[in-house]
C-alpha cells in the first residue's frame, strides 16, 4: 500500500513539476530567441510607439494599449451578460430549458475564432459603422468616439471580445454558483428576504469564485489573436477612441511573423510575445492575489 | 507562432539520400516561400510529376520571408519569395545563392466609391499621396484631373493595406517609393511598412472585403486575385505616360521593357519600368536556390524542372492570371542555371 502511495505521489509530483518547467522553458526561449531586440531597445520597448519595420525601428507600446484596451473593454461588457446568464441558468431557469441553454452557450466557446472573425467583417463590422455614422454629432467631439467611422477598430474588436468571453466566464459561474450551499439561500429567505436579494447574497457568498470566472474571461480576451487581427483594423496607434483602428499584441505576431526576414524584426515581434508572456503572467498573480486577500475575509468558513 | 514558422522546414530536409538507396521511391524535393506564385507552382509541381513520375517537388507557401529563411537555413532544397534577397541576407547564407525569375505578377487599386462605376485612373504621385493621408477627399482636384468625365463625391477616402507581411506590399510600396519621395522617406520599402494612414485588413480577402463593405475605400490586391473575384479595378500611369489597366499582356510589356537592363543576378525591380504598354504595378516572383548544393540529385531534378517550367511550364501562366516571361528572361536564365553545380 505505502510503495503504491509513493509511486502516486512520484507520479502527481512529476506532471506538476512539468507545467512548472513548461512555463519556465517558454519563459527563457522567449528571452533568449528575442535577445538581439532586448539589448537594442531595452525598456524603451515598452514605452515607444514607433513600429517600422523598414528602418529596424521597434516599440510595443501600441500593442500593449491595444491588447489591454479591447480586453478591459470586452471584459466590461461581457461580465455583465455572463453573470446574467450564470445566474439565471443556475437561479431562475425553468428545468427543462437548463439543459438547452447550458448547450448554447458551451456551443460559443466551441465555435473557432476564425469563423467569429468571418462574421465580425460581414456582420459586426457594418453593423458597428452604422452606429458610428449614426451618432450625433455632439458626441462625435468626445475623444471616445473621434475620428472617422470605419466600422473596423476598437469597438468592433471588442465586442467580438464580448461574445468570445461570455461562454468561458458564464460556465465558471455557473459552477460556482451552484456550489453555494442550499442553507445560504434559506437562511436568507428565512429572514424575509426577496428572490433578488437572496440570489444577491448567493453571489456574494461565491465572490471569489466570480472573480476567478471573469479573471479567466480576461485571460482568454488578452491571447485572442485570429478574430480581434480581422475587425480591429490593425493600425499601430495609442488612442482613446472606440472608433480609431488598433492593433493587439498576438495580431502583430500573427500577421508579421511569417515575413519578418531579418535578425531583429524577427526577435522584436518575439519580445512582443515575450511582453504579452509577462502581462498574462501579472494579470494571472494579480488576479490570484485579489483572490487570495477576499478569501481571507470570508466571514464564514463553515461552507469551505 | 514558433512552431508554425518552422514546421515547414521541419517536415524532412532532402531526402536524396533515401531516393539513393531506393530508387524506385524516386526524389523528393522540398521547398518553400512565396504564398503569392503558389497557384502556379502547385499546378506545375503536379504536371512535372506526372512526365517525371519520379520526382515530386514539395511546396510550403509559407511567405516570402520564410522561404528566405529557411534557404538560408538550408532546411529546404530551394525558395521562392516575391521580393529578391537583399545583400544582407546574402551574405548570412552559407553559399551564394541565385535568383530565378518564374512568372510575372501585378498589384493593381481596386476602389468603391458610392455612384461611381466609371473606371478609374490613378497616377503613382496621386496614389502616393492617397496612401500619404495628404488627399483626404474622393472630389480632390488631383484626382478629379485624371478623371474628367466622372462624378466624384466629396466623401472620405478610407486607406486599407494589407495588415500581414506581404509580397503584394512588397510590390507596391517599391513601386509608390520609386514614384514619390515623400513615400519613400515616411514608410519605404518591405513586406511591412509603417503605413502613414488606413486601416489594415489581413490577406487579400481581408483588404478587399474592406474594400467592397466600406464607402469611399481605397485598396491593393493582387491581379490574379481582383480577376478571379472579377472586383473592378483602376489604371494606372506607367512611366511613358499612358493610363494602362493592368493584365498577362501589359505586365509582361514591363518585364519586356526591364528584361534589356537585366542585371545578371536576376535582382530587378520592373516597378515604374519604361516602354509603352507597360503596366507599372509589376514583378517578377523568384526561385531560390544555392549555386553549389551538396545534394546533387536533387540539384539535376531541381535544374531539370526549372528548364521545363521556363519553357513548357510557361503555358500554364496565363490561365491561373500570371503573365508569362518574356523569351529574352528566358535566354537568359537558361544561360543562369548552367551556373548550378549538380554533378
Amino acid at each position: 500500500m505505502r510503495s503504491t502511495d509513493l509511486g502516486f505521489r512520484i507520479g502527481i509530483g512529476v506532471f506538476a513539476a512539468a507545467l512548472l518547467l513548461i512555463v519556465v522553458a517558454i519563459g527563457i526561449t522567449l528571452a533568449k530567441d528575442s535577445w538581439l531586440s532586448l539589448q537594442r531597445f531595452g525598456f524603451d520597448f515598452w514605452r515607444t510607439s514607433d513600429w517600422d519595420p523598414v528602418a529596424g525601428e521597434f516599440g510595443a507600446l501600441p500593442f500593449i494599449w491595444g491588447t489591454l484596451y479591447s480586453s478591459v473593454l470586452a471584459l466590461a461588457i461581457a461580465t455583465p451578460v455572463a453573470l446574467g446568464i450564470a445566474v439565471f441558468i443556475s437561479e431562475l431557469c425553468p428545468p427543462m430549458l437548463r439543459a438547452p441553454l447550458i448547450f448554447l452557450t458551451e456551443l460559443l466557446a466551441a465555435i473557432p475564432s476564425i469563423v467569429y472573425g468571418l462574421w465580425g467583417i460581414f456582420v459586426l463590422v457594418p453593423a458597428v459603422r452604422a452606429v458610428e455614422t449614426g451618432l450625433p454629432e455632439g458626441l462625435r467631439a468626445l475623444p471616445l468616439f473621434s475620428g472617422p467611422p470605419f466600422g473596423v477598430g476598437m469597438l468592433a474588436a471588442a465586442l467580438i471580445l464580448a461574445v468570445m468571453v461570455v461562454p468561458f466566464t458564464s460556465a465558471v459561474a455557473r459552477e460556482v454558483l451552484k456550489t453555494v450551499p442550499m442553507t445560504q439561500r434559506e437562511a436568507a429567505y428565512a429572514l424575509g428576504a426577496t428572490r433578488f436579494e437572496a440570489i444577491r447574497a448567493a453571489m456574494f457568498y461565491a465572490r471569489t469564485g466570480i472573480l476567478g470566472a471573469v479573471m479567466l474571461g480576461f485571460g482568454r480576451a488578452l491571447g485572442e489573436t485570429m478574430a480581434v487581427t480581422m475587425v480591429i483594423g490593425n493600425n499601430p496607434q495609442v488612442s482613446l477612441s472606440l472608433f480609431a483602428p488598433q492593433y493587439t499584441m498576438a495580431a502583430v505576431i500573427a500577421n508579421e511573423f511569417t515575413e519578418a526576414a531579418n535578425a531583429l524584426y524577427l526577435s522584436a515581434l518575439i519580445e512582443i510575445g515575450l511582453v504579452l508572456f509577462i502581462i498574462t503572467l501579472l494579470v494571472n498573480v494579480m488576479s490570484r492575489g485579489l483572490i487570495w486577500s477576499m478569501a481571507r475575509k470570508l466571514p464564514s468558513k463553515v461552507a469551505a | 507562432m514558433l512552431l508554425t514558422a518552422c514546421g515547414g522546414g521541419n517536415t524532412q530536409p532532402v531526402t536524396a539520400n533515401n531516393s539513393a538507396s531506393n530508387p524506385a521511391q524516386g526524389l523528393t524535393i522540398n521547398g518553400a516561400g512565396a504564398t503569392f506564385p503558389y497557384p502556379i507552382y502547385s499546378k506545375w509541381f503536379s504536371e512535372y510529376n506526372k512526365l517525371h513520375p519520379d520526382v515530386r517537388i514539395n511546396y510550403q507557401s509559407i511567405g516570402s520571408g520564410g522561404g528566405i529563411q529557411q534557404i538560408i537555413n538550408q532546411t529546404v532544397f530551394f525558395g521562392a519569395t516575391d521580393g529578391p534577397m537583399n545583400d544582407e541576407q546574402l551574405k548570412s547564407a552559407s553559399g551564394p545563392i541565385l535568383h530565378f525569375p518564374t512568372v510575372l505578377g501585378a498589384v493593381v487599386p481596386v476602389y468603391n466609391i458610392p455612384g461611381v462605376t466609371e473606371e478609374l485612373k490613378f497616377t503613382g504621385a496621386v496614389l502616393a499621396d492617397i496612401y500619404l493621408g495628404k488627399i483626404k477627399k474622393w472630389n480632390d482636384p488631383a484626382v478629379a484631373k485624371l478623371n474628367p468625365g466622372t462624378e466624384l463625391p466629396a466623401t472620405d477616402i478610407t486607406v486599407v493595406h494589407r495588415s500581414d507581411g506581404s509580397g503584394t506590399t512588397y510590390i507596391f510600396v517599391d513601386y509608390l517609393s520609386k514614384v514619390s519621395p515623400q513615400f519613400k522617406s515616411e514608410a519605404g520599402v518591405g513586406t511591412s511598412v509603417k503605413w502613414p494612414a488606413g486601416v489594415g485588413g489581413k490577406g487579400n480577402e481581408g483588404v478587399s472585403g474592406l474594400v467592397t463593405q466600406t464607402p469611399g475605400s481605397i485598396g491593393y490586391v493582387e491581379l490574379i486575385y481582383a480577376l478571379q473575384n472579377k472586383i473592378p479595378y483602376g489604371a494606372v500611369q506607367n512611366a511613358a505616360g499612358e493610363f494602362v489597366k493592368a493584365s498577362v499582356d501589359s505586365v509582361t510589356k514591363a518585364a519586356a521593357a526591364a528584361a534589356t537592363t537585366m542585371p545578371p543576378d536576376f535582382r530587378v525591380s520592373i516597378t515604374n519600368a519604361q516602354g509603352p504598354g507597360a503596366y507599372p504595378i509589376s514583378s517578377f516572383t523568384w526561385l531560390l536556390m544555392y549555386a553549389d548544393p551538396k545534394d546533387k540529385a536533387s540539384a539535376r531534378a531541381m535544374v531539370d524542372f526549372v528548364k521545363w517550367a521556363l519553357t513548357d511550364g510557361q503555358k500554364y501562366a496565363a490561365d491561373l492570371g500570371y503573365a508569362p516571361l518574356p523569351a529574352n528572361v528566358v535566354m537568359l536564365e537558361q544561360a543562369a542555371l548552367e551556373q548550378i553545380k549538380a554533378s
